[in-house]
């Protein structure tokens, strides 16, 4: 056979398989029972899932397989995982879910990471009858969309909640006299920073603040500094910025150089990041982001332990957590059906109370009103300072400068 | 003064940006679609030596530059090559050399996701310095100043040296060159060797003050791609004033009107450059 | 007529009614691979329209797409106004918008044509989110319809006949002699008495028209629309691809690259997960050095062998 013949040959052979693989229905395990995730392993979003998404699940599965498996009326069985990359793309997701839900035939479906891409997926989840704890997704048309699909919960709060846990900080301190009463606001111009930014302009002159910076910069901005020098120049008390990750790391460094001097300075995603006081080392002390934990409960330790040994990664210091969260809910609904049956288990997470490392869950109408809003970086621990509806929340310091 | 000098600082991370693409399309002809994944390859080079062996970002340039070139010479004689000698006309090599550097740049990211699939970020040089006045950081001050030191480099090397005036003869005709006795493969090779290191080191020098991942390559692809076309392809001049162009004009943008239109702006201005001058800056009308 | 062409059109009617019968038969995977394919199919042969005769590669694909979605989503989210009527008005929008590019690029040529609308494209995706965020407003742009995935595939394999008949229409036509002259050489157009650049801009307007069109159907799938997502540049580039790994020459060309490109596509996105970015980077390459004519080419050279 030439060579070239071999190529062709060669990629004849792969179509083949393709279309194989297309049609062929997946075999059934009976020891095993079968979970399906579904995230972003490149694209726009990889890099917050990594950090979020992935380790908890890989933690999770090997957690529950170490143990022997799920405890079901038939005996344990041991988690076998299909994961699935959606490249940070709707399309994508939307077709992988299906793959999972129709061809692999999964027990259960891990929810989809970020608002979009649950939104995108409940369709699907509602059709099949899996039931979808959307840890990574917040809204404010929470009771629309849990009336439309029965079995949609949602964890992580709703977008005025947190836009009222940093107004709720920016009062106190005001209130205490160590701060006047003007805001510089900056968002990232993606769907999730217009909103926040839209919900925030009227609660913030609600609350009797001034907002005297509000401008909004593009995705993949390379160059933040003009921002922060325009933010600086109207002389802000408190600085807010409804920010992604890269853009959070950049709005703080031209902070340090431009040496912004506010009483309160908050960023969005990816502030809780382990890598975001890595890079920053101590300057970053007293800085406000989104989330937080309580990071003292033995549970909470026990958490970041093991995530520790079993991922070989830190977690960040929120929706980390709640992710994991969403994994014990699941586990504990489907050991407390005794089997995999998806009408029955989301009834079971609609009727009982749940012990996670965040102490007792419980859904009403679909939603758990126990979340994290705003953190601050203490002393190199990023603890909860604001929160609804959760205990341990730590005393919020005064920022000092960026030493 | 705050804006000409951010400015200018931003036109020198675009010109790191793209003047290696110039090389690779300006001599080499082909359409590298992967360069923006070959640039965050830098930056993580980058980025793991500092963060594991705390090497400098400075010193890893000259790590980087090397490997780079080999690679992108090995890619270019192995992988381009072909389709550069099977293809009939420019318009067919076009259509194949976007076809297998959009594979690359699939397979950059691959890779680039199993060494690690977070943010690549860490703090080098990230302080304030004053130059007349206006506060810049230490990082974005290095960066220009190698942006002027690699652009002055080739600049000369172009103009004034054989091995230069070759790549600029292949550049303007390579069937002319050819008829000079110029071996029209090995510069062509030359040039997207060149052509990578120099991206390669402007994404070891760019990972100092953006933070990059691994999937965030098109992004820089696609900016280069428009500064080498405004500047007119195959004049390195033409890339270097694009570059300050729209460093000037979203650094104007952002501070006088809004810096939610930065990027919108730069790409008007590329717009309207083409539709006056519908062959770049400094680019050649074909004969 | 002659036979040939009524063979090619009862083909063609019977591949249409065994697509139109998929939702029936495919489970719920096959059919959203099948909707992403028939969506491809769309762009990429509307695609081909233009740049298959006049040589002009075009990236503004994505930005014809986010026009269709972004449309129906601020329309529907923001002001209440029903998916029927965003749809009709989106295709129009973007119609416009193409007059406009086709206009502005008369003098463009070659690689300048291709990044011009690249960068335009990426302009409008920047403006659009910029407005978004200043005089819209949102709590988000929810799009929620009670489509179901069988009926956008069936919207689409409408849109999709549309387009093949508006082709095959075309390349009987005078335009379509005019624009394959064009291709060819445009000064000798130019000489014979054709209105070169009117033929480009119409040609143009039908590719954004009909992106549009898909975008918008397109838009309850998605069912939450951020604009940098549904103004995707890779869209424009997977769009190129797919067509030219078909062929652009022949109307058929965009249809036989998209269907084993996803059928590729899902193989080693299923097979490979953890590995599936760098398995299609290979893919790719070995497709370019294994099938320089694409597959239109390989598909004809298959033919003449069965025929000796």
């Amino acid at each position: 056979m030439k060579r070239r013949d071999f190529t062709k040959t060669l990629a004849a052979g792969v179509m083949a398989a393709s279309m194989a693989g297309f049609l062929a229905t997946a075999s059934w395990a009976a020891d095993t029972i079968k979970i399906g995730a579904v995230w972003p392993k490149t694209g726009p979003l990889a890099g917050g899932a990594t950090v979020t998404q992935g380790p908890n699940i890989e933690m999770w599965v090997k957690q529950v397989n170490a143990r022997g498996g799920l405890k079901l009326k038939d005996g344990q069985k041991k988690i076998e995982l299909i994961e699935y990359d959606d490249k940070t793309n709707p399309g994508e997701h939307i077709k992988a879910v299906q793959r999972l839900a129709t061809q692999d035939k999964v027990d259960f479906i891990i929810a989809p990471f970020g608002t979009g891409f649950n939104i995108a997926a409940a369709p699907i989840y509602a059709k099949y009858g899996y039931p979808q704890i959307a840890v990574s997704a917040i809204s404010d048309k929470i009771e629309e969309l849990t009336a439309r699909y029965p079995n949609l919960f949602f964890t992580l709060g709703t977008t005025t909640s947190f836009v009222e846990g940093v107004r709720d900080i920016l009062v106190d301190i005001r209130d205490s006299g160590k701060m006047g009463n003007k805001i510089a606001m900056v968002n990232v111009a993606d769907a999730f920073g217009i909103e926040l930014a839209d919900a925030a302009r009227p609660i913030f002159e609600k609350a009797g603040f001034e907002i005297v910076y509000d401008k909004s910069y593009p995705l993949g901005t390379p160059d933040l500094s003009p921002v922060m020098k325009g933010a600086k120049s109207a002389a802000p008390d408190a600085f807010v910025a409804w920010s992604y990750p890269p853009d959070t790391f950049g709005l703080t460094e031209q902070a340090i150089i431009e040496n912004l001097d506010v009483k309160a300075f908050y960023t969005a995603v990816a502030t809780c990041f382990p890598a975001y006081a890595g890079k920053f080392g101590s300057k970053i002390n007293y800085n406000l982001g989104a989330g937080g934990v309580n990071p003292d409960t033995p549970a909470m330790k026990a958490y970041f332990k093991a995530h520790k040994e079993l991922t070989g990664k830190e977690p960040d210091y929120w929706a980390s957590a709640n992710t994991y969260v969403s994994l014990q809910i699941l586990e504990q609904a489907i050991e407390g059906v005794g089997e995999s049956d998806k009408a029955a288990v989301t009834q079971y997470i609609k009727d009982n109370t749940f012990k996670t490392i965040m102490g007792d869950i419980k859904f009403e109408n679909q939603f758990s009103n126990r979340f994290w809003t705003v953190g601050q970086w203490q002393e190199g621990v990023f603890r909860g300072v604001k929160s609804v509806n959760v205990d341990g929340a730590a005393t919020i310091q005064q920022k000092t400068g960026w030493n | 003064m705050d804006i000409i000098i951010s400015g200018l600082l931003l036109g020198g991370t675009y010109a790191l940006i793209a003047m290696g693409l110039n090389l690779q399309y300006g001599v080499a002809r082909i359409m590298n679609l992967a360069n923006g994944e070959l640039l965050v390859l830098g930056g993580l080079a980058s980025f793991w030596l500092f963060v594991f062996a705390q090497i400098s970002p400075l010193l890893t340039i000259f790590i980087v530059a090397p490997f780079a070139f080999v690679g992108n010479w090995l890619i270019y004689r192995f992988l381009l090559r072909p389709l550069v000698s099977r293809a009939k006309t420019q318009g067919q090599l076009e259509v194949d050399s976007i076809l297998a550097t959009f594979g690359m740049s699939f397979i950059f990211v691959g890779i680039m996701v199993m060494i690690r699939g977070e943010y690549f970020t860490y703090s080098f040089l990230a302080a304030p310095f004053e130059i007349l006045g206006s506060t810049v950081a230490q990082n974005r001050l290095a960066a220009f100043g190698m942006a002027v030191v690699i652009g002055l480099a080739l600049y000369l090397w172009l103009n004034h040296s054989r091995a230069g005036m070759a790549v600029r003869a292949v550049s303007v005709s390579p069937d002319t060159a050819k008829l000079v006795g110029i071996n029209v493969a090995r510069v062509s090779a030359l040039a997207f060797a060149l052509g990578g290191a120099v991206t390669a080191v402007g994404g070891t020098l760019i990972s100092t003050f953006i933070t990059l991942d691994a999937s965030v390559g098109v992004i820089f692809t696609m900016k280069a791609l428009i500064i080498v076309i405004m500047g007119g392809v195959g004049d390195i001049r033409g890339a270097i004033i694009a570059a300050v162009i729209l460093g000037l004009v979203e650094t104007a943008v952002a501070t006088l009107i809004d810096p939610g239109l930065t990027l919108a702006s730069a790409y008007l201005i590329f717009l309207l450059v083409l539709l006056f001058r519908p062959q770049g800056l400094f680019g050649k009308r074909p004969t | 007529m002659r036979t040939n062409d009524w063979q090619s059109i009862v083909i063609a009617v019977v591949l249409f009614a065994l697509a139109a019968i998929v939702p029936f038969i495919a489970n719920g995977y096959q059919l959203s691979v099948a909707v992403t394919a028939v969506m491809y199919v769309g762009l990429a042969t509307s695609w081909a329209l233009f740049s298959g005769p006049t040589h002009y590669i075009s990236l503004a694909s994505g930005a014809f797409f986010g026009v269709g979605g972004y449309l129906v989503a601020t329309g529907m989210s923001d002001y209440n106004l029903s998916f029927w009527l965003m749809a009709a008005i989106a295709p129009l929008v973007a119609a416009v918008l193409a007059i406009l590019i086709g206009l502005a690029t008369l003098r463009l040529s070659g690689v300048y044509f291709v990044i011009f609308t690249l960068g335009l494209a990426e302009m409008v995706r920047n403006l659009v989110s910029w407005i978004q965020n200043n005089f819209l407003g949102s709590r988000g742009l929810y799009v929620l319809t009670d489509f179901t995935e069988a009926h956008i595939y069936w919207m689409l394999l409408g849109v999709c006949a549309i387009i093949f008949i508006f082709g095959w229409w075309l390349g009987r036509s005078r335009l379509g002699f005019a624009l394959r002259i064009i291709g060819n050489d445009e000064a000798v157009a130019k000489h014979v008495g054709i209105n070169t650049a009117w033929s480009k801009v119409i040609l143009f307007m039908t590719t954004g028209f009909f992106a549009a069109l898909i975008g918008a159907i397109i838009a309850p799938r998605y069912s939450y629309i951020e604009p940098n997502q549904v103004f995707s540049p890779e869209l424009s580039f997977l769009v190129v691809i797919m067509a030219l790994l078909g062929g652009t020459q022949r109307l058929w060309g965009p249809l036989v690259g998209v269907i084993p490109f996803t059928l590729v596509w899902e193989f080693i996105n299923s097979n490979f997960s953890n590995f599936s970015t760098l398995f299609l980077g290979l893919a790719f390459l070995l497709i370019v050095y294994v099938i320089p004519r694409g597959f239109v080419g390989l598909l004809q050279t298959w033919g003449e062998k069965i025929r000796t």
